[in-house]
């Protein structure tokens, strides 16, 4: 995909200075093939970003040369494409993270291949992701890898999934058939049980509705791209005030053993505190709090940070909570808002999604580990999701980058929520025992595999 | 700005961490650090012996910051290692042994001289000596038993970075494997190795060299003062300017002047360039990052223009 570059200018002064303002962020991941133009899309965002430097453009520049590109034109997928064997074989092998920002926001950008082990990028780059944008070929509309994108992130319950018709201008940006385009892929998001996404119509090759509406659809009332991307709430942001608060322990702060120089022995002589990133919801000072696998409530008196104490602090902060009794309370120990905590549970009803060449197949012992606990499990795999019709079918064993559905028997009891419904915590991932490999992902979905 | 000499974390603190402010909306440098104090965090608890790679240079001091704050008011439970190419900044090893005195921890360092002395290895023709701590520091690894090294890299530094796990998996050898990599979903770090593999860990991966300034300008982190403007006798070689010492000494046709340079990273004398700045303070530091037109590692680092994939290539060999 080539197009002819500006050099970016050095941003003005006013620029300058909103690169120091604090922004919010938000996660987003691009699903697609090279086909479908999604290299030129990620190369486009950067560029009217104004995130790419003119070292990295001239480099671009001179290979885009060397490999026929002629009249300073220039091939994008070359700023993304950052391995040798990529670069080599000219196609997307891993997930890559890029970044740029705008005056309102910074942003995390997961550039998911869509040719090669698709289930397994796609999964993992829009695991930490907010949005989703998928692009499709407006001359093709939706495609079998339309079906399988939209699958994986309708299972994966993306908040905020934008559908990106690309290269609109091939088309001379006619409506009706733009529209036509825009209708197949409702009526496919419908049948795979996605709400109806956000779509515009772009060509990111010539920079319509990306950074601003275009004059060439008029007809289109919706945002450009980036302006949407700018205005949707990250996840947490969002679910602060409706979830209950949860915080994984990942580790209890006594500084008996060695206080950080410079602090007073005496001050934090009792000092104990369970540290943890707050998974979701908010806690305040006062909170009444119920304990997994103590099964006890107490209340929270204090909220450190290492900058001074809070009185509330919400998802996703990393904090260290004071609580007003001696509980038992470890690494993999979960503080819950009291009454809020899931009946811990040895089976996991799962949605699991197979990485590797083996698979996973039923009888297989495995580790899972979610939140901040891992435990021994056995797989029972119940069943396969045909991707080509969005059915279920029976199963005892999954290949890699499909997806289906499984039980998992665990060692141990865990107060897992339904991802569905609590997002993250209700995540985890299967572990070989032997060589330590990830294996798979999986999210809890008791409601919908029981 | 002078090193600070007071072991506080961060005594202004965060707009967003102030006692009773209502405002709960979280910006990127919040988010940023939170994800690097659980990262920091998770590789403390699930592995023996972790350690954290310190070069004084500005990401490895951001790391060590975040570390700081992640066990307060505990102190760090882990140490610092440092490979001395023997071609480093004289004020960048003063800095090393002040800060880790400073934090009250152990220091490790690994002598790239002590591996020329004694034939282990040999001066390069160029007189880089960027790839040869390689060798060092996997003997470091493996004579420290440590099993977890933190380290500053950044995504948005490389290509080959962009691509790099949080928690990269390195074998025996010290070397990556860009193809077989595993995947990491949500914030579940799968730090698991066998005997002999160690994992190294970037818990600023998502920083990119703004966020960086951003950060120390607002956690008020003290760097060393190569970061900021000063006057140095310096000469010009392939449109960086060099400084003149025992490691870099100019040649006959090239002039040596002085100028007022800084840093914008801190490498070898032998391959870091300084660029003509007269940003003296953060403030003026973040507003030239910020209107830059050319990345870090373009602008003044020899070992990063060989080709394309320098770093991967560093990387799989067992380099950070």
């Amino acid at each position: 995909m080539t197009t002819t570059p500006t050099t970016p200018a050095p941003n003005p002064a006013s620029a300058s200075q909103s690169a120091t303002q604090p922004k919010t962020l938000l996660r987003f991941a691009t699903a697609g093939s090279v086909d479908d133009g999604k290299s030129t899309l990620v190369g486009r965002l950067l560029h009217d970003a104004k995130a790419i430097l003119a070292d990295q453009l001239a480099a671009v520049t001179a290979t885009s040369r060397e490999r026929g590109f002629l009249g300073g034109e220039f091939d994008f997928a070359l700023l993304t494409d950052g391995l040798r064997a990529e670069r080599e074989q000219g196609i997307t092998i891993d997930v890559a993270y890029r970044y740029f920002a705008t005056d309102r926001r910074s942003f995390i950008l997961a550039d998911c291949p869509g040719h090669v082990q698709y289930t397994r990028n796609m999964v993992t780059g829009a695991s930490t992701a907010d949005a989703v944008v998928v692009l499709i070929d407006a001359r093709t509309g939706a495609t079998e890898q339309t079906r399988r994108h939209l699958t994986v992130v309708s299972r994966l319950g993306i908040r905020y999934v934008i559908i990106a018709i690309n290269k609109i201008d091939l088309l001379d940006f006619d409506r009706q058939t733009i529209e036509a385009v825009e209708d197949e892929v409702r009526t496919l998001a419908a049948e795979i049980g996605l709400e109806v996404p956000h779509l515009i119509p772009i060509s990111a090759l010539a920079g319509d509705n990306i950074a601003t509406t275009s004059a060439n659809t008029l007809w289109y009332e919706g945002p450009a791209l980036l302006e949407l991307l700018e205005t949707l709430p990250s996840t947490e942001a969002d679910t602060a005030d409706r979830e209950p608060f949860r915080l994984d322990v990942q580790t209890v702060l006594r500084p008996q053993g060695g206080l950080a120089p410079g602090l007073d022995a005496e001050e934090f002589r009792d000092y104990r505190a369970v540290a943890g990133q707050i998974t979701a919801g908010q806690v305040r000072l006062g909170d009444e709090v119920e304990i997994h696998p103590a099964g006890i409530r107490t209340t929270v008196t204090g909220i450190d940070t290492a900058d001074g104490p809070l009185d509330s602090a919400s998802a996703p902060l990393s904090v260290s909570l004071r609580l007003a009794d001696e509980i038992d309370t470890a690494r993999g120990s979960v503080i819950a808002a009291a009454g809020t905590l899931p009946p811990p549970r040895r089976d996991l009803r799962a949605e699991v999604f197979p990485f590797t060449a083996e698979g996973l197949r039923t009888g297989q012992r495995v580790l899972v580990k979610t939140g901040t606990t891992t435990v021994k499990g056995i797989v029972t795999i119940t069943s396969r999701r045909n991707l080509e019709t969005s059915t279920l079918e029976d199963a005892e064993e999954l290949a890699g980058n499909d997806i289906g559905l499984a039980q998992v028997r665990l060692s141990a009891a865990l107060p897992i929520p339904d991802f569905r419904v609590h997002g993250p915590a209700g995540a985890f991932v299967v572990i070989d025992l032997q060589t330590g490999n990830t294996l798979a992902a999986g999210i809890h979905t008791p409601e919908e595999n029981s | 700005m002078s090193i600070d000499t007071i072991p506080t974390v961060n005594p202004t603190g965060p707009a967003s961490a102030t006692e009773g402010t209502p405002d709960r909306t979280l910006t990127s440098l919040d988010v940023l650090e939170s994800e690097a104090i659980h990262i920091i965090r998770e590789v403390a608890a699930e592995f023996e012996k972790p350690v954290l790679l310190f070069s004084g240079g500005k990401d490895s001091v951001t790391v060590l910051h975040l570390a700081a704050k992640a066990f307060w008011p505990a102190k760090i439970p882990f140490g610092l290692l440092h490979v001395d190419t023997g071609h480093n900044f004289p004020e960048i090893i003063r800095f090393r042994d002040e800060t880790a005195a400073r934090f009250g921890l152990d220091l490790t360092v690994a002598k790239v001289q002590d591996y020329i002395d004694d034939g282990r290895l040999r001066e390069r023709p160029d007189g880089t000596r960027n790839t040869l701590q390689t060798q060092p520091l996997i003997d470091a690894i493996a004579d420290g038993g440590f099993d977890a090294v933190f380290g500053g890299a950044r995504r948005d530094e490389d290509k080959a970075r962009a691509k790099e796990r949080i928690l990269s998996l390195r074998d025996e050898f010290g070397g990556w494997n860009p193809s077989s990599q595993r995947p990491e979903l949500w914030n579940l770090y799968n730090g698991r190795h066998l005997p002999g593999e160690h994992v190294r860990v970037f818990p600023i991966s998502n920083f990119t060299e703004l966020d960086v300034w951003n950060y120390i300008a607002r956690e008020g982190i003290a760097l060393p003062q190569l970061y900021f403007a000063h006057d140095r006798e310096v000469f010009s070689r392939d449109g960086m300017w060099w400084a003149t010492g025992e490691f870099s000494t100019p040649r006959e046709d090239e002039t040596v002047t002085r100028r007022t340079v800084r840093y914008r990273t801190v490498g070898d004398m032998s391959c870091t360039g300084a660029v003509e700045s007269d940003a003296d303070d953060l403030e003026s530091i973040l507003a030239e990052v910020a209107a830059t037109t050319v990345t870090e590692r373009g602008a003044t680092r020899a070992d990063d223009r060989i080709s394309a994939a320098a770093m991967e290539d560093r990387k799989k060999d067992g380099y950070f």
